[in-house]
């Protein structure tokens, strides 16, 4: 049996308290195209990170080529020849496409001075092989999403690598992309390269990879090739659920029926314009639907959320909530009218890391509960403890730090804040990224609920399932634009998906220049 | 063999170009600016703004300015800032005056690896302590001013640099009418220039600025880069205090105060970007000089007070940077 | 590796024990250094001068950690002591509570400027109060045409130096401006929204907070203090000096709120430690005089404190 390219040994990894890889094991073969799923939460990105020398394991080791390893820094890695290509795109947006595929590397003359024209003309050779053609000169953050991360492969795949990780590589990447990169895989597997295939997309790991692994809060769950299993069983697997529980309800804890609401909208949003991200879109929402929006990363959902929601200012377009139309609309007007939203980032944009779970919770609700500018203690511990059990948020004490809480509690925090509020409308942009699957299958039985009881909802997730499941009308996006509305029966998985392929083969059949948003204003 | 899809990006717009190298509206805003303001204070005061005497002061006062904004540009452009340069300015004034009685060698070296000492230990505690540059910087702004206090015996001693020594010699020297002051920032900046955009550091410090956490997964040496630009803006601001010193005769050490906000004016003004990743040494120049210009015509009026001067830098400033900020939010839509 | 984890939790532990309380510790123990080594230390009139010395430094140190709470910072501080330094004498002929409300009215005229600045305009903070530093400075020598003027005003003269029941009525000023701060932090919904917009601004304008509004009130709420200091200043000295008055303060401010536990990254605010840390400032340069050590050696001392009480609150943040 040959030396494994990399070999992970019952590694572990805790992070404040939380387990986020317990005596995880791992083989991975030159020439093979390994696949590692799994939920949000179950531990994927910690495995990657420890491989490559972002963190340290706390026991266990890891293995390259035969060897053990403990890099301690992420250059070390790749020096040593393991490249990795992320979901985000990990690049410098201010500087040129060029710079950033040769950073750290750049063609220098004798003189030991960067040597600009045959930086960009390599630049353009290499790009071309990945079939991109565009002004290596330009700033990389001009262009779109699918492009850059398409740089990001090439870059990651410049350096002689002998492994190479890929994190959700196709998030967002056009159905076109997405051959060019099964291109690219195909030969990094005819040069012998060890590829980690991380994707929660199981047909991608049916059609791209030999073997697969299942991770399953912080365990391994599963090992073996992908033609011994089937989708199915990997979904069960993945959720630690019953294969026969699956086939009949589903990958979510939704319920199967998809509700046909009829009557005026609770919210309407018309003709939200906003270049280049937003193309005349329009979201109705009624009292008691699950309203969904799917599409690509980068297909303008969550900009219409947030245009939605007054966070964004609209080039032209309108909000109204009950039928009346809003002037100015804000965050705080939104809350006002009864809409509420939890953003994507729940980091970045959502919880105050600093404040305790109840300031938190209240955060929205202050006004509610001042007098003459001071809150009164004991409305807001009467609010934040009935809305603690009801989302049976676990902590300590509501005076902890929410920092110190899981994803899926702290989550659960953002929820309990736009609900006590009690909203007529609820926008949720990726409820369950990186929450376990326990706190996971909560959330969603809760937006069930809270849509039974008559809230409406606009449900945005990058795991198509949960849209298709949890959504009673789904809209697909592309480019800022809304390409198609399903209904009832129409509500799937290859319904979404097609309509996404097809709106960019069409695209296709035009001029090139509508592609890709032109990302100036020509009026500047 | 299957064709590969194609996946063009839509074609750049039709850009100005200036002997087919990109020039940015924003980014020329400085030395358009400075440009109309020359313009029109050689109009409106013909001879005494205009002439090569006043020039040639405005150059030697800018001087100074400019090599602290040169290392000031690489700290800001790396997503830092260093507010110890004024007082680095100080200190190496006053050593370099202490020094010079064991010649000029010592005069010159003494201050210069001192400087270089203090950027060390910033870089060390904001790349590898991790404390935020602001109060870093802030703390060793306080400890140079104190240790220039301390060799200067509380300011009861002035060391004077006598006036056969070399280095007053070749710091007081003029070459083709330029003060030596001038000539060493021009060869700073070109160097700078060079090394910021034609070399891999540059490369990197740019990238640093830009988004720090991508630069590490990038493989960039991220904390040498950030350590190695505040080394670079002390030694700057030693050498500049070497040559106040030079010129004075003397080592005072009470100047250089509110020297570090005037260079972070000057860089902001250039259009470099106070968040970190993009900026220019040709637009810290146009700004230096522009700061210096504005005060030099204030000057001018005569009837205004110095008092007014300083409303005005200060109005100028924000009004400067707002633009800036326009014109970058502008185009990042 | 139990071992290890019971080392790191005490290590923690300590860590924790020195971000929160280590000024205070560094406090008591410059006290009792002082007590034990520095002759006339522990007279009442000693006492009371050091009080009253840090007055200003400690109001607008509060002001300060306020601006530094939203994750922003004020450097025009000194300024505007200078500026209502200077309008004192010019007002003082209509009577000097008057002329106190006119400095006032000017620190909220400054804020209110700050504030827009950084609020509307979305400019950095420290640029914007830069450019207010440079030209509220010149603006205060404009106004006193660049002079010191004496003031004689018994009103003034008593509020500067006059003490009621033995304390000194500029330490009762810092006193009551501390605790409405306490108060407004803890329990007003305005200290709520300070914290929220420093802690994560982009969360608080989600959650609905008026985050415009609170960073122009924060700002009003320095140039306020800022002024305040500086009538009290001038009261002190019985003279309205605006080249001196304020010099420099924005530093002794900021080191104040820094080594006092408020972390420069917003989100919390320390009002018991910024009093403290001005205090231990003041302390350190006291006790440089009294022991006969080069002014210069107080500057190098508090530099090497501001990192320690910085490299301390470091390590709380990666943990």
């Amino acid at each position: 049996m040959t030396t494994p390219a990399i070999d992970v040994r019952s590694v572990s990894k805790q992070f404040a308290g939380v387990r986020a890889l317990d005596g995880v094991s791992l083989e991975l073969n030159s020439g093979e195209v390994h696949a590692l799923v799994g939920e949000n939460g179950a531990g994927k990105s910690t495995l990657i990170k420890l491989i490559t020398g972002v963190y340290r394991p706390d026991a266990g080791e890891v293995r390259y080529l035969g060897e053990p390893v403990a890099f301690a820094r992420p250059r070390d890695a790749q020096a040593a020849g393991i490249s990795t290509i992320y979901q985000e795109v990990n690049l410098v947006p201010l500087r040129s496409v060029a710079s950033n595929l040769f950073l750290g590397r750049e063609p220098t003359n004798r003189l030991g001075l960067i040597d600009y024209r045959r930086m960009h003309r390599a630049a353009r050779e290499t790009l071309s092989r990945y079939g991109i053609s565009v002004d290596v000169r330009r700033p990389l953050g001009e262009l779109g999403l699918g492009v850059q991360q398409m740089i990001a492969v090439a870059r990651a795949l410049s350096t002689e690598a002998r492994v190479v990780i890929m994190d959700e590589p196709t998030s967002s990447l056009e159905p076109r992309e997405v051959d060019l990169l099964a291109g690219v895989v195909d030969t990094l597997r005819r040069e012998r390269v060890a590829v980690l295939y991380v994707t929660h997309k199981l047909d991608e790991v049916f059609r791209f990879c030999e073997r697969v692994t299942v991770l399953r809060d912080g365990r391994r769950a599963h090992t073996g090739p992908v033609a011994g299993t089937t989708r199915l069983r990997l979904v069960a697997t993945m959720l630690g659920r019953d294969i026969d529980d699956v086939r009949e309800h589903g990958a979510t804890t939704f319920t199967d029926e998809h509700r046909s609401v009829a009557g005026e909208p609770t919210l309407r949003a018309v003709g939200l314009s906003r270049r280049p991200y937003l193309d005349d879109v329009t979201v109705d929402v009624h009292a008691g639907e699950v309203v969904g929006l799917a599409g690509l990363l980068g297909s303008g959902r969550t900009e219409t959320a947030k245009a939605m929601f007054g966070a964004d200012p609209v080039d032209s377009g309108s909000v109204s909530v009950d039928g009346r139309t809003r002037r100015r609309w804000s965050p705080a007007a939104a809350i006002r009218n009864g809409v509420g939203m939890i953003p994507e980032d729940r980091k970045a944009e959502g919880v105050i890391a600093e404040l305790s779970v109840r300031d938190n919770i209240v955060l929205a609700a202050l006004p509610r509960l001042t007098t003459a500018g001071f809150l009164s203690d004991r409305r807001q511990a009467d609010l934040v403890d009935t809305f603690v059990k009801r989302l049976r948020i676990k902590v300590a004490s509501t005076d902890q730090k929410v920092r110190e809480l899981s994803g899926g509690n702290q989550q659960k925090v953002l929820l309990a804040r736009m609900l006590c509020l009690h909203p007529k409308v609820l926008i949720l942009d990726e409820p369950t990224r990186g929450v376990d699957v326990g706190a996971k299958a909560e959330i969603q039985s809760l937006i069930d609920e809270l849509a039974e009881q008559g809230l409406g909802v606009v449900l945005i997730s990058s795991e198509l399932e949960e849209v298709v499941e949890g959504a009673d009308r789904v809209l697909v996006l592309r480019d800022g634009a809304v390409v198609a509305t399903l209904r009832g029966d129409d509500v799937s998985e290859e319904r979404v998906m097609r309509a996404i392929a097809v709106a960019s083969d069409e695209a296709a059949a035009e001029p090139s220049t509508t592609d890709a948003p032109a990302p100036e204003d020509p009026h500047a | 063999m299957t064709t590969t899809p194609e996946v063009i990006a839509a074609p750049a717009r039709r850009r100005l170009t200036i002997r087919g190298r990109r020039w940015r509206p924003d980014r020329a805003g400085a030395p358009i600016v400075l440009a109309l303001v020359v313009i029109g204070g050689s109009l409106v005061f013909g001879d005494s703004f205009a002439s090569a005497q006043n020039f040639g002061n405005i150059a030697l006062d800018s001087s100074y300015l400019l090599l602290i904004a040169i290392g000031m540009t690489f700290v800001i452009i790396s997503g830092g800032i260093d507010l110890s340069v004024g007082s680095l300015l100080a200190l190496a004034g006053v050593l370099t005056a202490y020094g010079a009685r064991w010649g000029s060698v010592a005069a010159i070296v003494l201050p210069l690896l001192v400087c270089a000492a203090f950027g060390l230990v910033n870089g060390l505690l904001i790349a590898r302590a991790r404390i935020a540059p602001f109060i870093v910087t802030l703390a060793a702004l306080l400890f140079a001013r104190g240790l220039a206090f301390a060799v200067a015996d509380e300011g009861n001693t002035v060391y004077i640099i006598p006036a056969d020594l070399t280095l007053t010699r070749l710091g007081q020297a003029r070459w083709l009418g330029l003060h030596a002051p001038v000539w060493l920032a021009l060869l700073a900046f070109g160097v700078g220039v060079l090394v910021l955009n034609r070399t891999r550091f540059g490369q990197a410090v740019f990238a640093v600025g830009d988004n720090q956490e991508a630069a590490e997964l990038m493989g960039l040496p991220v904390a040498r880069v950030r350590l190695l630009v505040y080394v670079a803006s002390a030694v700057l601001a030693g050498i500049a205090g070497v040559l106040v010193a030079a010129q004075t005769q003397s080592g005072l050490p009470t100047i250089g105060e509110g020297r570090e906000l005037e260079a972070i004016a000057a860089v902001v003004i250039g259009g470099t970007l106070l968040s970190g990743g993009a900026g220019s040494l040709s637009g810290t120049l146009a700004g230096v000089l522009l700061l210096k210009v504005i005060q030099n015509l204030i000057n001018q009026v005569g009837t205004l007070t110095a008092y007014y001067q300083q409303v005005v830098s200060g109005i100028f400033l924000i009004v400067v940077v707002l633009i800036q900020s326009r014109l970058a939010r502008r185009r990042l839509r | 590796m139990l071992d290890t984890l019971r080392r790191r939790r005490n290590r923690a532990d300590v860590l924790r024990f020195l971000q929160v309380g280590g000024v205070y510790v560094a406090t008591a123990l410059i006290l009792a250094f002082n007590l034990l080594f520095t002759p006339n230390f522990a007279t009442l009139a000693n006492l009371r001068l050091q009080l009253v010395q840090v007055a200003p430094v400690a109001i607008v140190a509060i002001g300060m950690a306020l601006v530094i709470a939203t994750e922003g910072i004020d450097l025009s501080v000194g300024s505007t002591m200078a500026i209502s330094a200077a309008l004192l004498p010019l007002y003082i002929g209509y009577g000097v509570w008057p002329a106190i409300a006119v400095a006032l009215l000017a620190g909220v005229a400054v804020g209110a400027v700050n504030g827009s600045l950084v609020a509307f305009a979305g400019m950095q903070p420290i640029i914007a109060t830069l450019g207010v530093l440079v030209a509220g400075r010149g603006l205060a020598l404009v106004f006193a045409n660049g002079r010191l003027t004496e003031l004689f005003d018994p009103t003034l003269d008593s509020l500067g130096n006059d003490s009621v029941l033995g304390v000194p009525i500029s330490v009762l000023l810092v006193l009551a401006v501390a605790v409405i701060a306490g108060v407004v932090v803890r329990r007003a919904a305005f200290g709520r929204q300070l914290l929220a917009v420093g802690g994560n601004r982009a969360a608080a304008s989600l959650a609905g907070l008026p985050v415009k509004r609170t960073l122009v009130a924060v700002y009003v709420v320095s140039g306020v203090l800022a002024a305040a200091a500086g009538v009290l200043s001038t009261a002190r000295q019985g003279a309205s000096d605006p080249s001196f008055v304020g010099l420099l303060i924005e530093l002794s401010a900021i080191t104040a709120v820094v080594v006092g536990g408020t972390p420069l990254s917003g989100g919390r605010v320390r009002i018991l430690g910024t009093l403290t840390g001005a205090l231990l400032m003041q302390l350190i340069t006291a006790t440089v005089i009294q022991q006969n050590l080069p002014d210069s050696t107080a500057r190098m001392i508090q530099a090497a404190i501001i990192v320690a009480a910085v490299y301390v609150q470091r390590g709380r943040s990666r943990a």
